[in-house]
């Protein structure tokens, strides 16, 4: 059930964090003083160099990492242990191999209450809900499939659909089509896109494909090389819902050059 | 209509091949069966060929004839070995599976019993067996004990492997949506460590079998190792190969019975196009 508004417009809040990996203080440093919001309802884009620390910001906004100083406010709450609203969908699709395509979908549904508990009264409901679902992706006729029968772009859209069927008011993608073809990759941006726009939750995206970002998300983000922070910020005013030819024209085109710049001024001072 | 005509075309262009003999399904089946027959007829043409005495070497002919003879007490003690056999493996698969996924969700748990664990695994359950039969006497208890020392830590050890391997983003995606660790456990940890399972089954029922002789025939009054014992004793070295074999059918026969429910549950491991890795991977 996704939480009722409290107030706060900021659904996301990370205040001066640090993250050093390892226990006694000397493992890497993560993340330094890194400070972000990320409105409700909001696509939020995070890019820069590799290694960055992009997928530690993930970690520590989920709860799945504590921070080592500062702090994280998700949903107007500190944030102490993972986040159980959230929704997650890496580069590799990590679908159960011995789970059809629809039970990797509602996998969600067995664990998160209520769903969980509502599920063994009503199981044909949520069904038809992960069937919708899967048909919104165009994996319709492909539910009682197995994964290893999809090809690598259908698991992706598997994997967002468990993501999702939850209805997470956090959606966390970290390069979730990364391993993909470029046809591929935009089709799912697409499809990405749409299930966006019918149920509008905040998504943060990781991603390093500068068009994906500018192609997908209100606002982006940019950040440094490692200790992660981030140096740049860029809102993107392209009207919903984007079309592929959008992402080509001149508006957008400025925009990733631009990115570009900052990226690459990024990795020089390393 | 097209697509037909094209097939007919490229039929007639193709020289008809007929499919080699090592993808026949029937050959296949029969191929296990025709090992052991070659086996045993080398065995037969061996023994005859070189003369060799029937107390080194009995023939297969001479093995098969004192089974006949001695069916009933051979049924019996083969019956007692099983008997024990199954209560060991059984009670290995109840603790191994239980242990393991101790061991494998918990890296406190397992960098404290591991070293005891191998420690003890190292200990030669020959010499065990002794100490058994003066704490429980002679009779099935000290096979069962040890057809159970014998199987259970192979299957201790797949199933911890099982359980610690799962992927870490897995975890993250369970983690993230507020699973518990028992949830992951029973939703990931378990079936994605079944292959691991039957795997170690396969092991595991061989020397649950090597188990309950051992004990028997250390110190037992009953089962086929004890058979064994008191037949080579009488020089009647045919009927104590007679006990060798019946083990050894009891022995794939255990397997067998492994590996059909082990298809039946685990299919998903092996039924992609590359098998279980790529499965894993993709």
């Amino acid at each position: 059930m996704i939480p009722t508004d409290t107030g706060s417009k900021n659904f996301v809040e990370m205040h001066r964090v640090s993250l050093r990996y390892g226990e006694d203080g000397d493992g890497t440093l993560a993340l330094e003083d890194t400070s972000m919001r990320v409105d409700r309802g909001e696509f939020v884009a995070v890019v820069g160099p590799s290694g960055c620390g992009k997928s530690t910001l993930m970690k520590v906004v989920t709860g799945l990492w504590p921070a080592t100083k500062g702090g994280v406010i998700v949903n107007s709450k500190e944030v102490d242990r993972p986040l159980s609203i959230t929704g997650m969908a890496f580069q590799n699709p990590t679908l159960l191999p011995w789970r059809t395509t629809i039970d990797n979908v509602m996998l969600p549904l067995e664990i998160v209450e209520p769903h969980a508990t509502l599920m063994k009264r009503d199981r044909a409901a949520y069904e038809a809900k992960a069937m919708d679902l899967l048909a919104l992706v165009g994996l319709k006729g492909f539910e009682n499939k197995f994964p290893w029968e999809l090809s690598g772009g259908m698991q992706q859209r598997a994997s967002l659909c468990r993501a999702l069927i939850h209805e997470p008011a956090l959606l966390m993608l970290d390069e979730p089509f990364g391993a993909l073809d470029m046809f591929t990759r935009e089709e799912l941006w697409l499809s990405l896109q749409d299930l966006w726009l019918a149920r509008r939750p905040t998504v943060i995206l990781v991603t390093h494909d500068l068009r994906e970002a500018v192609f997908l998300a209100d606002r982006i983000l940019v950040m440094s090389a490692r200790p992660g922070k981030i140096i740049a910020e860029r809102t993107i005013d392209l009207p919903r819902p984007r079309t592929l030819e959008s992402s080509y024209d001149p508006y957008a085109v400025n925009l990733v050059h631009e990115l570009r710049q900052h990226i690459s001024a990024a990795r020089e001072t390393v | 209509m097209t697509d037909t005509a094209i097939e007919k075309s490229a039929l007639a262009v193709r020289p008809v091949r007929r499919r080699p003999l090592s993808r026949n399904k029937t050959f296949r089946r029969f191929l296990p069966w025709m090992v052991v027959f070659g086996i045993f007829f080398l065995w037969q043409a061996a023994v005859a060929g070189f003369r060799i005495e029937e107390f080194v070497l009995p023939s297969p002919t001479s093995i098969f004839a004192a089974m006949w003879e001695f069916r009933g007490p051979l049924l019996v003690s083969a019956g007692q070995t099983f008997m024990t056999t199954a209560i060991g493996f059984a009670c290995a698969i109840v603790v191994g599976l239980a242990a393991g996924v101790a061991v494998g969700s918990s890296s406190m748990i397992y960098a404290a019993v591991y070293p005891a664990l191998i420690g003890f695994n190292t200990i030669p359950k020959v010499a065990v067996v002794p100490i058994l039969i003066i704490w429980f006497g002679v009779g099935s208890s000290p096979a069962i004990i040890t057809s159970f020392l014998l199987s259970f830590f192979p299957i201790l050890v797949n199933v911890a492997t099982g359980i610690a391997t799962v992927e870490p983003e897995l975890q993250d995606v369970m983690r993230a949506l507020g699973a518990n660790r028992w949830q992951v456990i029973k939703k990931v940890g378990l079936p994605r460590s079944m292959p691991f399972f039957f795997a170690s089954l396969k092991v595991a029922i061989t020397v649950a079998f090597i188990g309950s002789i051992v004990a028997e025939t250390v110190g037992g009054n009953k089962g086929i190792g004890s058979f064994m014992l008191v037949a080579s004793s009488r020089f009647e070295v045919p009927l104590a190969f007679a006990a060798l074999l019946v083990t050894s059918m009891m022995g794939i026969i255990m397997y067998t019975i492994t590996s059909t429910v082990e298809k039946r549950m685990t299919g998903w491991a092996t039924r992609g196009p590359n098998g279980a890795i790529s499965v894993a991977a993709g």
